[in-house]
């Protein structure tokens, strides 16, 4: 972007030129007082962005989150502890080991999304379950996002190809619709699930799982 | 012979004692979405929830556009209910950017959620009337809808979708005489609703129609993650405004209506109640509102979210609606999931409808408050 020349302009798509307003964003090179000027000129009331602060961990999410790592150790990574969110990432082969976990010893209880998230520079899509709890008084504010990652194929085969990953439909229960729409527009095969048909997307769809990165919408 | 089939297809057994029936898309006993009911005689044998008909990709239009240009087209899944569906993305978007909202704002932002909660909670009942054959109770519902829709359309400009909340407040103030106004209606409305006591909630024909029929015990509901009124008709205290109030609705006096039964008579009473809590919280916030000040955090052009993500929910007219967002540091939002009620209420429908008689199936559908527009988004 600081090389800036009119020729990289000129091969951009119209729509990604609107989108980034490469014209009002400075350079990251920039130093502070630089920054300062460029916006001066180009008369935006802009400030550089303020680095955030980083907040206090919270204890009692803290308590949580070592619980798993106590018992898991290197097999899963603690991406966050922030209020009331917890993140960790598990590998798709100790998945329902560390479910189990979370619903025996920590109790929670139900799934509140499954959502998957196509990373095709890195070759992977990532399966993030949202969990919460009815029954514990105290996890009533608390979101426990437990993720994994699976490998993803430029050509895929939903069900036939390496994209695929424990279901923890037997857990909980309560994935078993929210996996069925992970399958249909990732193409992500939940092996062990009882009933991996299509949920939304009509039967005769021949196309690529749509809700991939690689599936773009018309004129876009 | 044996055919490949590609994955997700089968090849039915077809009993000759057991009969297929095909609810919708196109029937409105059914919204826009089809069950394929098998029923022996008059019994539902077992169901097969098919939604999808009306799925429009919401997720995957938003990672096109930026924060801003994202508000109006996320309202469209539930129009009926478009500032609650809003609301997670707003709050989901100012934890992502850093913003602060004005003290006024939030106060505004919950009585528009309030008055949109009334307006989808009569078009639901009044649709649940009709599908019991009580013309009356499509009738009034559908009368005084337009008391809050006036309401709103003062302060939005718009009848139905308003998009009115935005990341960082609310996109005007109010009209200058609205508390008055509003204090008006609302005690009208609260007057109106005893009415609707005695024709429809004591009526022996409904009792006889939902009273037991479709039970959904506590364990289940748990297990099977259900939320919003489908949950606390089976006697468990969740509602997330209590559990993990957002903007000032832990300032604001209400409380949340539990009851044990878990049965269609229980389903369909609990949003009749709440609209009462409603009317509550949105007189409450008229009086603890500042009377003035700034009602807005203007964004500035082209905001980006960094490397980070963040889920929010909100409790909405059919349960909680969660918003997971992901950015990458651009103007777009690299991945946005709406989880939203009607569609984690829909693994119960299987449960509830088998063993049913066929006729009562309405009766049970509808009391599940389920939006099959919501549901596809």
């Amino acid at each position: 972007m600081s090389s800036g020349t009119d020729k990289d302009v000129e091969v951009k798509d119209t729509a990604e030129e609107h989108s980034t307003n490469s014209e009002n964003t400075k350079p990251d090179s920039m130093s502070k007082d630089e920054a300062k000027k460029f916006y001066e000129e180009k008369g935006l009331d802009l400030s550089p962005d303020v680095p955030v602060k980083p907040k206090p961990i919270p204890a009692f999410e803290k308590s949580l989150a070592d619980k798993v790592s106590s018992k898991f150790g290197d097999k899963i990574s603690v991406d966050y502890v922030r209020a009331d969110r917890i993140r960790v990432t598990a590998k798709r082969e100790n998945i329902v080991d560390v479910a189990k976990f979370i619903r025996d010893e920590l109790k929670y209880d139900h799934a509140e999304s499954v959502s998957g998230v196509d990373y095709p520079d890195s070759s992977e899509i990532e399966v993030i379950y949202h969990l919460g709890s009815y029954t514990d008084e105290k996890l009533g504010r608390q979101i426990f996002a437990l993720a994994t990652r699976v490998p993803r194929e430029d050509v895929p085969n939903p069900g036939s190809d390496s994209t695929r990953t424990p279901s923890l439909r037997d857990v909980f229960y309560s994935v078993e619709f929210h996996e069925r729409e992970c399958f249909e527009m990732f193409g992500v095969y939940f092996e062990g699930h009882p009933d991996m048909r299509r949920l939304l997307l009509p039967e005769d769809w021949a196309d690529i799982p749509p809700f991939r990165k690689d599936f773009k919408i018309k004129g876009r | 012979m044996t055919t490949q089939l590609p994955p997700g297809m089968h090849i039915e057994t077809v009993d000759e004692k057991i009969m297929t029936l095909n609810v919708g898309p196109q029937h409105p006993g059914s919204g826009h979405m089809r069950l394929i009911i098998k029923v022996d005689g008059d019994y539902i044998v077992s169901c097969d929830p098919d939604p999808g008909y009306v799925h429009r990709g919401e997720e995957k239009m938003a990672e096109y556009r930026n924060y801003i240009q994202n508000i109006p087209h996320l309202e469209r899944p539930v129009i009926h209910d478009s500032s609650n569906i809003l609301y997670p993305y707003c709050l989901g978007v100012e934890e992502l950017l850093g913003i602060e909202v004005p003290e006024r704002a939030k106060y505004i932002r919950v009585i528009a959620a309030e008055l949109n909660r009334c307006i989808y909670i009569l078009y639901w009942l009044a649709i649940y009337g009709i599908f019991l054959g009580h013309s009356t109770m499509f009738m009034w519902p559908a009368g005084d809808r337009e008391l809050f829709i006036d309401l709103l359309e003062a302060m939005s400009g718009a009848r139905v979708t308003h998009a009115y909340l935005v990341p960082g407040g609310v996109r005007n103030d109010l009209p200058s005489n609205f508390e008055e106004r509003c204090l008006r209606q609302v005690a009208y409305f609260e007057k109106r609703l005893r009415e609707y006591e005695a024709i429809f909630y004591q009526n022996p024909l409904l009792k006889a129609r939902t009273e037991g029929s479709g039970i959904l015990s506590r364990t289940d509901a748990i297990r099977l993650g259900t939320t919003g009124s489908v949950l606390r008709a089976s006697g468990v205290d969740f509602d997330v405004r209590k559990k993990e109030p957002y903007d000032v609705y832990e300032n604001l006096d209400f409380q949340t209506i539990v009851m044990k039964e878990g049965d269609s008579y229980a389903r369909s009473r609990i949003p009749y109640l709440e609209m009462f809590e409603s009317c509550r919280i949105i007189k409450d916030a008229l009086k603890k509102m500042p009377k003035s000040g700034s009602v807005r955090t203007k964004l500035k052009p082209n905001p980006k979210g960094g490397n980070d993500e963040v889920y929010r929910r909100v409790e909405s007219g059919r349960g909680a609606i969660g918003y997971y967002i992901v950015s990458n540091n651009r103007p777009e939002p690299y991945r946005v999931k709406i989880s939203v009620g009607s569609f984690r209420n829909l693994i119960c429908m299987p449960y509830l409808l088998k063993g049913e008689k066929l006729g009562n199936m309405p009766a049970v559908y509808w009391g599940l408050n389920y939006w099959p527009v919501e549901a596809d988004r």
